[in-house]
């Protein structure tokens, strides 16, 4: 059963599997080169769309935004998702844990109108009383994606702390080097391809929210993802289909070249394993 | 001097092993342990705990033609100190069907999207598990491709294919199926349908990881036994895979009912969703107490689905470390 080859079952589920997926991405691509201003009609090759897109102000700025936005907030979300990940995967029990883990996974699966929403009013309280932050903008955004990002950071790097070997941080520890200094040259440099992949995770989910960022965001401070969901709600637009073929193909040139890089590493592993 | 020294290494020793009580300056002093928890642990509090208590507040708060645009339960007049809890918002939301019906068809709906993405996913997560160990890499990446790419573009690449003059319809045509277009586009099915391929990736990763730790010799001991493939699969199968079909189920249960933009975008006038109606409530008419109270009755029906899918990972988180 646990053979060599995949069954005619699996074929057939998984093309039609892989099709549903992919077949609406293609025809997005296909149509971005349309002459066509009507979206529905195939008139022609043109990359016409893609010059309106750059030359597009609103596009380019907003996209600047997002782009700060992303790695303020994936940076940020890094840094105290991997605390959190440490403190559940190594502090033991402490009082106040299960809350803790419950506060870290919620955000995770709450509908984002709830959670954007409810930090909205926040800030609005925060305001009433002491005057800050002022106005909305960057850095409420800011606060809201760090909130939902670091949930994801700490799930990759809790899991990744969990199945590790934990054999070299407990020779250190004989050894009498402070745990600081055990997690700056041991654990960290162990757990560093877990850290890469969650800001990539946390950076795709910053740049793409849109409806936390909706309750955040104050006048003058559109993200990419609020200017393209203003123009789709008017209805069809080839130069949004322009820039979501750029979005696809920049994203699966990162993906397929993270799995890469992931699946040359894990080779190398297999064969150390094999030759010791 | 040599006994005093010795003697604060007892206590200090003592104090490690927990035999005696900690004295008041211990007790004051944060650990270094403590003070690295404080930092995510405040900013989850703070961010993400307290802005709940707001929203409970303001739910129980009233309209007022002002900034912000609701009045404060609390005032004070002359010495007299008022506590007004307007519970008008939940009256409502219980008394006009509107509300009712947004939220039976979110948790329909919901429902559905879980049970087809399940029925679709399964078979999928199912063959890339006992796929060939070269393999399951890169058709796990396939899987996953399209949850990198933006969520906006996904559920846009339908409107082109589901529009009344759309890709699919034309096709139909073509085809000779129908002679007019059929009306897809802002109807029930198209929220249905851009819901489960959103939704999809969510339910196939957990399926996956637990798929592909099934004992594959149980499956050929069932075989050896005499039990045809569909029976292995029914009795060996998915009772092992319970742990993965709930996790991906609640993954895609929960957020679904709150979903907001795909019914934005594909979905009917008539027939709302609930996170619709929050967000036409706060941004359309600027009633945020009335948000505020939507919400309140949103969480209150997910948070036990919330709280029993988090107690789950938890558990098998445990038993991760265990082993």
């Amino acid at each position: 059963m646990n053979g060599k080859n995949i069954s005619w079952f699996g074929r057939v589920s998984l093309g039609l599997g892989f099709a549903f997926l992919y077949v609406p991405i293609l025809i997005l691509i296909v149509y971005s080169f349309n002459a066509s201003k009507l979206v529905t009609v195939l008139a022609g090759f043109s990359t016409q769309w893609y010059s309106v897109l750059f030359n597009d102000d609103a596009v380019i700025s907003s996209f600047g935004l997002s782009l700060k936005i992303a790695l303020l907030s994936s940076t940020m979300s890094v840094v105290l998702g991997t605390i959190a990940g440490l403190v559940l995967a190594r502090f033991g029990p402490f009082r106040g844990k299960g809350l803790f883990a419950g506060m870290i996974s919620a955000p995770m699966v709450m509908p984002e109108v709830i959670v954007g929403l409810s930090m909205l009013l926040l800030f609005v309280e925060l305001q009433q009383w002491f005057g800050f932050p002022a106005e909305r903008g960057v850095l409420t955004i800011w606060v809201g994606h760090v909130t939902l990002c670091m949930a994801y950071v700490t799930v990759v790097i809790r899991s990744r702390l969990v199945e590790m070997d934990r054999s070299i941080e407990e020779a250190a520890m004989d050894l009498g080097v402070r745990p600081l200094k055990i997690f700056f040259l041991i654990t960290l440099p162990i757990i560093a391809p877990a850290i890469a992949s969650s800001f990539l995770l946390a950076f795709t989910l910053s740049i793409d929210d849109l409806v936390i960022t909706a309750f955040l965001s104050g006048p003058g401070s559109t993200t990419l993802p609020q200017l393209i969901f203003s123009r789709v709600r008017l209805g069809l637009n080839p130069e949004i289909n322009a820039l979501a073929t750029i979005t696809v193909l920049v994203v699966a040139t990162l993906v397929v070249g993270a799995n890469r890089v992931m699946v040359k590493a894990e080779q190398r592993r297999t064969r150390l394993a094999v030759a010791t | 001097m040599m006994s005093r020294l010795l003697s604060l290494r007892d206590s200090r020793e003592a104090a490690s092993r927990g035999a005696r009580r900690p004295t008041w300056w211990q007790l004051l002093m944060p650990s270094g342990r403590s003070l690295v928890t404080a930092i995510p642990y405040g900013w989850l509090l703070l961010f993400f705990l307290v802005p709940f208590l707001f929203v409970l507040q303001i739910s129980f708060s009233e309209v007022e033609i002002a900034s912000p645009p609701y009045r404060a339960l609390l005032t004070r007049a002359e010495d007299v100190l008022n506590i007004a809890l307007n519970i008008g918002n939940y009256s409502y939301i219980f008394g006009d069907p509107l509300y009712f019906d947004a939220y039976l068809s979110s948790l329909y709906m919901a429902l559905v999207t879980t049970l087809i993405c399940l029925v679709i996913g399964y078979p999928i997560a199912y063959t890339i598990a006992r796929a060939p160990e070269a393999k399951r890499n890169t058709l796990l990446m396939l899987v996953m491709l399209p949850f990198w790419t933006s969520f906006l573009v996904r559920v846009y690449a339908w409107m082109g294919i589901l529009d009344n003059e759309g890709l699919l319809n034309k096709a139909c045509i073509a085809l000779g199926l129908i002679d007019t277009p059929m009306p897809l586009m802002h109807t029930q099915l198209s929220v249905q349908i851009v819901m489960v391929y959103a939704y999809l990736p969510f339910m196939i990763l957990p399926l996956f990881s637990n798929l592909v730790k099934l004992d594959g010799r149980l499956l050929e001991a069932a075989a050896d036994l005499g039990c045809r493939p569909w029976e292995t699969f029914l009795k060996v199968t998915l009772p092992l895979s319970k742990n993965g079909v709930i996790a991906g189920s609640m993954l895609v249960f929960i957020p679904a009912v709150g979903e907001f933009v795909i019914p934005e975008l594909v979905g009917t006038p008539e027939s709302l969703m609930i996170g619709k109606v929050l967000w036409m409530e706060f941004f359309d008419n600027n009633n945020w107490p009335m948000a505020a109270s939507v919400t309140i009755v949103m969480l209150a029906l997910l948070i036990l689905p919330i709280i029993y899918q988090h107690k789950r990972e938890e558990k098998a988180l445990a038993r991760a470390a265990q082993r």
